[in-house]
């Protein structure tokens, strides 16, 4: 735990002693903040290093959905003979939520399982990379909005007011997110195979939240157990003010904060009670 | 330049805080770091899981140090000495705060620059302008810090008109010269090197000693590790050597070079 000790001539000496831990959980979140900047720059070399030798650069993270989306809606709509009005802005408006989910605790993941020689090297707070990744997600999130609204005004779907409410309905998705990605990395330490399984749980997982079809054309015994999968409350909170334009009731705004909020806390306790283990495992 | 000196101790700590007015800046109290490795691979979950339940799992134990303690005084140059596996590496990843000792108590006073993270995190598609911000977080500067001492750091590195070039036309010296540049920018308290003497060309190499010199001639206390047994005794001022985790030997570094060296032609 770092201490900083106000000194005569005005500097500050850090003083470290292994033997004071201090509450592991609130520690780690007061060193997130001290390294603020760190967070923003490797946010920044996450978004345009990626791109920085393609030709449409940046333009990329909102052509991958819009591309994704049409794929979609040609299957769906010319193989599968689905009939649903604006079927593209009903997928897309989902599609980019899992899209953040799905990248974004892969990737935090990723950064803390396979990233481990920086955290063998120097020291940062251990959740850096997980949050990092995080705020990575959520600037492609906030780019892919841009061809949401533009494919819901060209298919002649009008802009709901409820659109105003979309960044709270975001929030609850960064905090799961974040929550499963350090969740499954802490586990990953142990196991690496589990890294591998998520990608396969990803996969399932997909399928059984309700993006590309309708939560109503399954069995109403089915759709209840579906309410179990919280990406679909996380979803279905997402598409209600963007597709919608209905505002969700209350009830359904307590349920998804709760659910993101829990696994957010349980995540960060048992992240950050078992993250010096990362400096042992090599 | 104005040095910070050891906090005065608050009256609150003054009872458990180890380190008195004696300038003692870096202390290892009894440190064991215990790595707990399977003794066989699993490699699989489902293996592992098994066997963990059936109670056959055995784990080795491998002690990297073992009941280590040490202290360094402020302005020391304490140089590591000691074979491959000893212990070195890990003993200074706890003063740098990478990992937690097992066993046993780390105190460090002051901000440490890791010379073993010179270049951390430089992406090779990033301008060398956005590594040096990059890579500054990385080493617990604020991008304040950064700004301030920017232009100080390309004209250390000798690479004022290249810094707008992406870090992958660099040659590894122009690399290391910005590693270094950036890692040193900011005088720390303490200032850990792990062979790293050698950093681009030979003017280079002048100039970067330099740096180091006039660090500890400030009154930075710098923890070497070297296998060049030279510069052991020409740059430190005590030297302790590590042997399977123990420390034999702490002292002046002429005479712990000299039993190092009988104990190595021994072997």
């Amino acid at each position: 735990m770092i201490k900083e000790t106000p000194l005569t001539n005005t500097a500050r000496t850090q003083v470290y002693d292994s033997a004071r831990q201090g509450f592991a959980p609130l520690v780690e979140f007061k060193e997130i903040w001290r390294y603020r900047d760190l967070i923003f720059f490797l946010v920044r070399r996450d978004v345009t290093a990626r791109y920085k030798r393609s030709v449409l650069g940046v333009a990329w993270t909102m052509l991958n959905p819009l591309g994704m989306m049409i794929i979609l809606s040609v299957v769906f709509s010319q193989v599968f003979r689905m009939e649903m009005e604006g079927y593209p802005a009903y997928v897309l408006s989902a599609l980019i939520t899992w899209t953040f989910f799905s990248q974004a605790s892969s990737s935090a993941i990723n950064a803390l399982v396979w990233g481990g020689d920086l955290l063998q090297r120097i020291y940062i707070p251990r959740s850096a990379f997980a949050v990092s990744a995080i705020g990575t997600g959520l600037v492609n999130l906030l780019f892919s909005l841009v061809p949401l609204l533009a494919v819901t005004i060209a298919i002649g779907i009008p802009l709901h007011p409820t659109l105003l409410l979309v960044p709270a309905a975001i929030i609850p998705i960064v905090m799961f997110s974040l929550g499963v990605g350090l969740l499954i990395s802490t586990i990953g330490i142990y196991f690496v195979d589990v890294v591998e399984m998520y990608q396969v749980l990803l996969a399932a997982w997909f399928y059984l939240t309700p993006i590309i079809y309708p939560l109503e054309i399954l069995p109403e015994s089915v759709q209840g157990w579906l309410w179990l999968n919280p990406m679909v409350h996380l979803v279905e909170l997402f598409r209600n003010l963007v597709f919608y334009g209905v505002l969700p009731p209350l009830q359904e705004w307590l349920v998804s904060f709760a659910i993101a909020g829990g696994t957010l806390l349980i995540g960060w306790l048992i992240f950050t009670g078992k993250s010096d283990e990362f400096a042992y495992r090599t | 330049m104005n040095l910070p000196t050891v906090p005065e101790p608050s009256p609150r700590n003054n009872a458990s805080h180890p380190l008195g007015d004696d300038g003692v800046v870096i202390q290892l109290q009894n440190v064991t770091v215990r790595y707990r490795v399977p003794r066989e691979r699993f490699r699989t979950f489902k293996e592992f899981a098994i066997r963990r339940v059936q109670g056959r799992v055995q784990f080795e134990d491998l002690l990297a140090l073992d009941n280590v303690s040490l202290v360094v005084r402020r302005g020391e140059v304490m140089g590591l000495v000691g074979a491959n596996g000893a212990g070195k590496t890990t003993l200074l990843r706890l003063v740098a705060r990478v990992m937690r000792p097992t066993l046993g108590r780390v105190v460090v006073i002051g901000r440490v620059a890791p010379l073993l993270a010179m270049g951390a995190g430089f992406h090779p598609e990033l301008t060398g302008r956005e590594n040096v911000y990059l890579n500054g977080t990385l080493l617990g500067y604020t991008r304040q810090q950064i700004e301030g001492c920017f232009d100080e750091i390309v004209d250390f590195a000798e690479l004022r008109n290249f810094i707008d070039a992406p870090l992958r036309t660099y040659s590894s010296g122009m690399m290391a010269r910005l590693g270094f540049a950036v890692a040193t920018a900011v005088m720390p308290e303490i200032l850990i090197v792990d062979e790293v003497l050698s950093v681009g060309d030979i003017a280079f190499q002048e100039k970067s000693a330099a740096r180091i010199r006039e660090f500890r001639e400030a009154g930075a206390t710098i923890l070497l590790v070297s296998h060049g047994m030279d510069t052991i005794r020409k740059m430190c001022s005590r030297a302790a050597w590590l042997l399977h985790g123990e420390v034999m030997e702490v002292g002046e570094a002429e005479g712990v070079v000299e039993q190092f060296e009988k104990f190595m032609e021994v072997d």
